[in-house]
């Protein structure tokens, strides 16, 4: 398949594009001129691999999870361990390269949406490193889930802005910050958290997290001396998935996206947009999308406060219509299962978010022969959820 | 007499050239109608009718609630487009633009949407997360249907506002500062700059939006460019009389009258 994509138009097939007003169309338009150019300078993608090695502590291992292989019979499974990144999940690769380009483009000033508050962290934490002013648009509901989240970023020195708008969750972050970008647009830098967005932003994202996937391919040349057999990731907006993807797309490698089916796909409360959505526009971008036959954006549901966005990245919707990579929800209670699993057998806390990639991926596993390999991207750790994790352990066992 | 087009009607004007927006539904259908009159009576050439949507990007708090109280009344673009009718039936005169973000054309169709624009005698389009690059086929669309889609020019547009101007039907909507829709106390030194070099460009006659409020916003504007665009200092007044506007009888009449009168007194100023 083609990887000449996005096209000019920032058209991943008929998916991405940019849908934004016009006031920020020439933003987007300097944004990818500066991104083309510091891709080029060597001095820029020096500093950005530094900073992930010096600060953010790459490369981060592959782990083989030799008891769970053992346990589930099947392919061998290896870990690619983005919960040992600073800052506890993948998403500082991105915060780190988005921060390093605002600063290349003179822009002092740092907006950014966050739902669960990882990115809002990952970004807070750049920020605090750079010297750059930073504030996050947090949904009210969010603030009060993820209390301890909102008093991290503010000890790293961000401003929390409660969104209070809509259903006060991660699209309303995500509206109001470009609203606030709109009206601050010459001396601010919107740095988002996925591969959403209007063009240039998802293919921006992914290039930074590809560094994922690129080195799990080296690393396990060095294990097994050959490229896994499958790949597993979850996805929200998509970005720790395209990361660990992209590098792959071309290879003969089955891919598989974890989307969050919630209470079950034949309930209202899910996340599955690729399961469940149709065409739409979202945040600036055509992808796929939960919605009603009038347009109206629905609010989504997961456990997972990084896997409730009622789209998904454009590349990704691309991937799914041409048949690349296949998507499949994993429902709540799947994933509390695979959770508990893999602690239990490895001593690792996953992110309720990468548990979802979990089970999907010991589901292959099992149906794959001893001897192949599959590599599951283990997207975060789960210290932040202990909360939820406890409160829902509580209910299932009233339950029964 | 036959209905002017968006071009004609943005043409005659003398300025003012007034254009009013309303949102559909809010605070419920049959008030739309009778706003929409009280607006030609006070003078408005063209009156934008805004669809609810509920992630109005472009839109300040305002129009947010406004477009939520809207939705809970159950509207939608298809329900807000079979207003036009009655308004005409009604007396309504002037051309009607349906102000609309860009998903809910998407699931109708952009070709089924301009049909329906046309079917229910509005004349024109505003889709405001549609840009210049996205908008091209819908723009020859809907010109060969009569219709104009209104194009948009910000204070950042900087080298694309002559490309934008040039493809410009009906009137150039210029944006008047950065930031989202909703009153602004007054207008920088750079806004009337940036309004003059617009204006120097267009072929079309230039409306400028967001943040006009006061009559002294329309009279610093006059010899800049040709008319404004109201919309969140209408709706707020929508929301301060909504318990009058939500019943019948005289208390709603009184409301609307005094709508009419504010509006009367930003365009006689």
């Amino acid at each position: 398949m083609s990887r000449v994509y996005p096209d000019n138009n920032g058209r991943f097939g008929s998916f991405g594009g940019k849908f934004v007003p016009e006031t920020l169309m020439y933003a987007l338009e300097e944004l990818e001129k500066s991104l083309t150019e510091a891709w080029e300078d060597t001095t820029f993608v020096e500093e950005y691999k530094h900073t992930l090695a010096e600060y953010a502590g790459r490369p981060t291992p592959l782990t083989y999870a030799e008891r769970l292989t053992q346990k589930l019979g099947g392919a061998k499974i290896y870990l690619k361990r983005e919960d040992l990144l600073h800052t506890g999940a993948h998403k500082l690769n991105n915060a780190v390269g988005q921060a390093l380009l605002a600063k290349r483009m003179g822009k002092s000033k740092i907006v950014a949406e966050t739902g669960a508050g990882q990115h809002g962290v990952a970004t807070a934490t750049v920020c605090a490193r750079l010297g750059l002013e930073c504030k996050v648009f947090m949904g009210e509901e969010d603030m009060r889930r993820q209390e301890l989240n909102v008093f991290r970023m503010e000890l790293l020195g961000a401003e929390v802005v409660p969104a209070v708008s809509g259903s006060k969750t991660l699209k309303d972050a995500t509206n109001e910050a470009i609203r606030y970008w709109v009206a601050n647009v010459e001396d601010t830098f919107y740095l988002i958290g996925s591969v959403v967005g209007p063009h240039p932003y998802p293919k921006m994202v992914r290039d930074f997290q590809r560094i994922i996937g690129d080195e799990t391919k080296e690393q396990l040349q060095d294990k097994e001396g050959t490229l896994p057999d499958a790949a597993a990731a979850c996805v929200g907006g998509g970005s720790n998935a395209i990361g660990m993807f992209y590098p792959f797309l071309e290879d003969n490698v089955e891919l598989f996206g974890a989307e969050a089916a919630g209470k079950g796909i034949s309930t209202k409360k899910h996340a599955a947009t690729i399961t469940k959505g149709t065409k739409g526009v979202i945040h600036g971008s055509l992808t796929y999308l939960i919605q009603d036959e009038n347009g109206q954006i629905i609010e989504p549901y997961s456990i997972s406060a990084g896997l409730d966005y009622p789209g998904i990245g454009p590349e990704h919707a691309y991937l799914a219509e041409s048949g690349r990579v296949a998507y499949e929800g994993v429902t709540d209670k799947e994933a509390l299962e695979a959770l508990s699993l893999l602690t239990r057998a490895e001593g690792i806390l996953p992110a309720i978010e990468s548990a979802h990639a979990l089970h999907l991926a010991f589901k292959k596993a099992k149906e794959m022969k001893e001897g192949q390999t599959i590599v599951i991207c283990l997207s975060g750790r789960g210290d932040k959820d202990v909360n939820s994790i406890k409160e829902e352990w509580k209910r299932s066992l009233n339950h029964d | 007499m036959t209905r002017l087009s968006v071009n004609e009607a943005a043409k005659k004007a003398d300025y003012p050239l007034f254009i009013p927006f309303i949102m559909a539904g809010d605070p419920d259908p049959s008030t739309t109608i009778e706003l929409a009159l009280r607006m030609e009576e006070a003078g408005a050439h063209i009156v934008e009718l805004g669809i609810p949507y509920s992630d109005p990007l472009a839109d300040g708090p305002v129009l947010q609630r406004s477009a939520k109280r809207a939705l809970q009344q159950g509207m939608s673009l298809t329900r807000a487009m079979e207003l036009v009718p009655d308004m005409r039936r009604r007396g309504l005169t002037i051309p009607v633009i349906i102000f609309t973000y860009y998903n809910p054309v998407l699931q109708m169709g952009a070709k089924t949407f301009l049909d329906k624009v046309k079917e229910n005698e509005a004349d024109g389009v505003l889709i405001p997360d549609l840009p210049y690059e996205e908008s091209q086929d819908l723009t020859v669309t809907a010109k060969e249907n009569g219709l104009a889609n209104i194009s948009l020019v910000a204070p950042t547009s900087s080298t694309r506002i002559e490309k934008i101007a040039n493809k410009a039907e009906g009137f150039l909507y210029c944006v008047s500062s950065l930031g989202v829709t909703g009153t602004r106390e007054s207008f920088s030194e750079e806004a009337y700059t940036f309004i003059k070099n617009v204006n120097s460009s267009s072929k079309v006659p230039v409306a400028v939006g967001f943040g006009i409020s006061k009559p002294e916003h329309v009279e610093n504007l006059q010899g800049v460019c040709n008319g404004v665009i109201v919309g969140s200092a209408i709706m707020k007044k929508v929301e301060e009389r909504l318990s009058e506007l939500s019943q019948e009888g005289k208390m709603k009449q009184n409301a609307l009258e005094e709508i009419k009168s504010f509006v009367s007194s930003l365009i006689s100023s």
